[in-house]
């Protein structure tokens, strides 16, 4: 072989593998990416998954509180407790243990965490209750050592050394609603509302998406009318997401005025949304059922909509389901459309309905993305830990369902 | 009253009416002589879904209609009520009181604290229960009509399947036609608000104007499309969703796609393609977030480093660059079904005379596939331009005409958003813009997707 060819094929190897490097690159890049994004969301994470807690005894027995232990039962234990000067109690305590400076910095509220203890178990009343109470937003971000003030920084030191405060996991995160500081917020008002919101989305766009997919697949006639109602399916798809949110601020808000904000509309919002991909999905499922099966059906007598009822439609059921839940997967990631409707206002109960005010994760997360506080950095870090993990456990289920069900004909 | 009780009762009728209706068809089926064939043209289940059909939907279907139109009613009513003669005529005060009344009358609130909306509280009360009995009263109403009709039609020889299919079908037709409703909908919505915008701003200012600063609180005056100038905005969101967003996507999707199809084992692909489409499946808040919180700073250092004084902290490119991540999966999956869509005899053709598997993609797989692949690249671009978190979240508030991408730029989207969650009145031009917006970006996202299968109609060869 002469030089120059020989030349010539090796540079055209190296050409070779450096293409092959630059697609190895690419899909490396790209696996990266995801891989930082998880780790910064985690690492952030575990400290919203956390607060800071003071730690101090506080003597209910001394105390001379007067509460009958039987009484507590009732519904009003809290409001009893109140009564009977348990806030005053926990602010001495707090001031014999911590010193006057670090007890101004018990969260206010706190002691209403010490009587639901007491409320489920009178007995405490009888001793010493060791109490474990959340510190105010200003002794925590000083316990992290950013944005307060250095005599603070210094109490949190000391305090810390001698064990009284610490970051201690708080799994009331994962059963409060949002609140004004970052160590009282918890994420149940929102994941509440994300579930109302997608039960609503589901008992709409599951029905109207699966017999619109058996209309068009299995009855529609091939004329103008199928095909504009197919390419309208095809466009909704395409639609970006906070045109929905427009049509559902214009049209919804306007039918129903008084339910802003309401699980009810976020629901239909996104019901019409997730409508097209169901049918979409749901029109490839049946497509791929077998003629043959249509057919034996229609053989024995069968009408035409028991055949699709008894027979192609529970065949084509798990690929509508895959789809389904795809298509809720990503209703529930999406904020756009709510904040359109309303539904970023604060809202510090978890609602109780499909028609009262509520909040979901998404539209949440982005709420306290605004905050520049540390601690709500974390929080919101911990809150799409949460939704992410949602999210993980749909695609599983339809990757499963998949899996476990896909047919080869 | 919950809505939720006209719909238990009329699904409780129903379900009598079933009951009720089957049971009669099977007296039909025991009358029949002995030894001879049941006389039923339908099975007596068929009999019970006519009998239901008729009891539920027209109950649910004024059900409905009354939800919507009762609050209406009841606030008319309300108002009529002595106590009402003392509100403000109109406005936002007068609205607020009406609003807190009807929701401590309703219970979703637990005490009005305005003094005016106390003394509303008792007729909105009477008038919700009034309506509420009204309401009820006709729904159950109209299920024993429905019910009662459909039960007397019953004999033997009843063609019940015939109909309910018939009705079957209607609601499959019914299903399909929600496509077009929405469809409708959005349409008439957008363009109804746009008209109206366009009563205060020329389409050819909106269009064409090059200062974007409209001001939620002032007066509409004589000069006012001015500041509707939305040119900036388009170029915002073309910078960030078309060109920065697309620079990182097509070689980063379009090399994946190549590298997955053509050079990496089966276990690598089976391992690798979940993960890419794991990208596609975060939620655009988390991208917002991400970008937001990490990305543009590192941006920002970036080119402060190489001595752009002007980054910012917020910056189209912080921006682009995440949207151009989370569009990766996007391009690689078109690509990847465009390349496998060309025959393996061409890629055999071309490795038999000598070419290298690179030499091989360049020269016959890409320009085979390029239709496929420019299509997907455009449904990205669709995609990318109406994505909303992640421009809300890193891309800045500033309408800005600049080609620095370090600098705060914003985007249709963004102020579709800025625009709609503030306080401004529904009459206020500020408003109404977000839905001329919308509109916009309807149409052009709409035009994308309609040229992206045309060319995949138009250009894709055919392989026998």
């Amino acid at each position: 072989m002469s030089n120059v060819s020989s030349a010539r094929l090796k540079a055209r190897y190296a050409a070779e593998r450096r293409f092959r490097m630059l697609g190895l690159a690419a899909v490396v890049f790209s696996a990266l990416v995801l891989a930082f994004l998880l780790v910064t969301m985690t690492a952030n994470a575990v400290g919203g998954f956390k607060r800071a807690e003071l730690r101090f005894p506080v003597d209910l027995a001394a105390s001379g509180m007067t509460v009958d232990p039987a009484s507590l039962s009732a519904d009003n234990a809290i409001a009893q407790l109140e009564a009977a000067g348990l806030p005053d109690i926990v602010a001495m305590a707090a001031t014999k243990a911590l010193g006057a400076e670090a007890a101004a910095e018990v969260d206010p509220q706190a002691w209403r965490e010490l009587a639901k203890r007491i409320a489920a178990d009178p007995q405490l009343l009888r001793g010493t209750v060791e109490a474990e109470l959340p510190a105010s937003d200003d002794l925590a971000s000083a316990l992290r050592g950013d944005g307060a003030s250095e005599s603070l920084k210094t109490i949190a030191a000391k305090l810390q050394s001698e064990g009284k405060l610490a970051q201690a996991w708080d799994p009331g995160f994962l059963s409060r609603a949002d609140a004004t500081g970052p160590q009282a917020v918890g994420i149940w008002g929102a994941l509440k509302g994300s579930m109302l919101t997608m039960l609503i989305t589901l008992a709409l766009a599951f029905p109207v998406g699966v017999l619109a997919a058996v209309y068009l697949e299995e009855y529609a006639p091939k004329n103008r009318w199928t095909e504009v109602i197919e390419v309208s399916i095809n466009n909704l798809a395409a639609v970006p997401s906070i045109i929905f949110g427009l049509l559902g601020l214009a049209v919804f808000l306007w039918i129903f005025p008084n339910y802003r904000s309401a699980p009810l509309i976020g629901g239909m919002t996104l019901a019409l949304m997730t409508m097209p991909v169901i049918v979409i999905s749901g029109r490839n499922a049946i497509k791929a059922v077998p003629p043959s099966i249509r057919d034996a059906a229609l053989a024995v007598g069968a009408s035409r909509v028991q055949t699709v009822f008894h027979h192609v439609l529970p065949l084509a059921l798990p690929g509508i389901l895959t789809g389904t839940i795809i298509g809720m997967a990503r209703a529930l990631g999406e904020t756009a459309p709510l904040l359109m409707i309303g539904m970023r206002a604060f809202v510090a109960t978890p609602p109780e309905g499909f028609t009262s005010p509520a909040s979901v994760l998404p539209v949440q997360i982005f709420l306290w993305s605004d905050e520049i506080d540390r601690g709500f950095v974390e929080r919101t870090s911990a809150a799409i830990i949460v939704l992410l993990a949602f999210l993980l456990v749909m695609n599983g289920l339809a990757i499963y369902l998949r899996n476990r069900f896909e047919k080869r004909w | 009253m919950s809505p939720a009780i006209p719909l238990l009762l009329a699904i409780g009728l129903g379900l009598i009416a079933w009951l009720a209706a089957r049971s009669k068809a099977w007296t039909f089926k025991r009358a029949a002589p002995p030894g001879t064939r049941a006389p039923l043209h339908s099975l007596p289940n068929y009999h019970g879904w006519y009998v239901a059909l008729w009891a539920v939907v027209p109950a649910i279907a004024f059900a409905a209609v009354w939800a919507a139109i009762s609050p209406n009613l009841i606030v008319t009513q309300a108002l009529s009520n002595p106590a009402a003669a003392s509100l403000p005529a109109f406005g936002v005060e007068r609205d607020a009181i009406i609003a807190e009344a009807y929701a401590t009358a309703s219970g979703s609130a637990a005490a009005a604290f305005n003094p005016a909306a106390n003394a509303l509280v008792e007729p909105f009360a009477s008038a919700i229960r009034q309506f509420g009995t009204i309401g009820l009263a006709v729904t159950l109403l109209l299920g024993f009509a429905g019910g009662a009709y459909a039960f007397l039609k019953l004999r033997p020889d009843f063609t019940a399947r015939t109909r309910v299919e018939r009705a079957v079908m209607l609601g499959l037709l019914l299903a399909s036609l929600v496509a077009i409703l929405t469809t409708f909908g959005i349409v008439a919505s957008l363009l109804f608000e746009t008209i109206r915008f366009f009563g205060f701003v020329s389409p050819a200012e909106f269009l064409l104007g090059t200062h974007w600063g409209p001001d939620p609180m002032a007066a509409p005056g004589p000069n006012l499309g001015e500041n509707y100038g939305a040119i900036p905005l388009f170029w915002g969101t073309i910078f960030i969703g078309a060109i920065i967003a697309m620079i990182v996507a097509i070689p980063l999707g379009l090399m994946s796609a190549i590298y997955l199809t053509q050079y990496a084992s089966a276990n690598v692909r089976k391992w690798m393609k979940p993960l890419l489409e794991i990208l596609a499946g975060v939620p655009t808040v988390v991208y917002g977030y991400f970008a937001a919180l990490t990305v543009a700073p590192l941006v920002r250092d970036a080119a402060q480093g190489i001595g752009i004084a002007s980054a910012s902290s917020e910056s189209a490119m912080a921006a682009g660059l995440v949207m151009g991540i989370m569009i990766i999966p996007f391009v690689s999956s078109m690509a990847d079904d465009s390349i496998a869509a060309v025959p393996q005899a061409m890629r055999d053709g071309s490795l038999a005379m000598g070419a290298t598997t690179s030499e091989t993609i360049k020269k016959v797989l890409i320009p085979a596939a390029l239709p496929g692949i420019v299509a997907g690249v455009m449904l990205a671009v669709s995609r990318a331009i109406g994505e909303t978190m992640i421009v809300v979240m890193a891309a800045g508030a500033t309408a800005r005409l600049t080609a620095n991408p370090f600098e705060t730029m914003t985007t249709v989207t963004f102020q579709i958003v800025a625009m709609l969650t503030g306080e401004g009145s529904f009459d206020h031009p500020a408003t109404l813009s977000a839905f001329a917006l919308g509109f916009v970006l309807f149409c052009v996202t709409l035009a994308l997707n309609f040229i992206a299968l045309r060319v995949v109609k138009r250009f894709r060869e055919a392989y026998e």
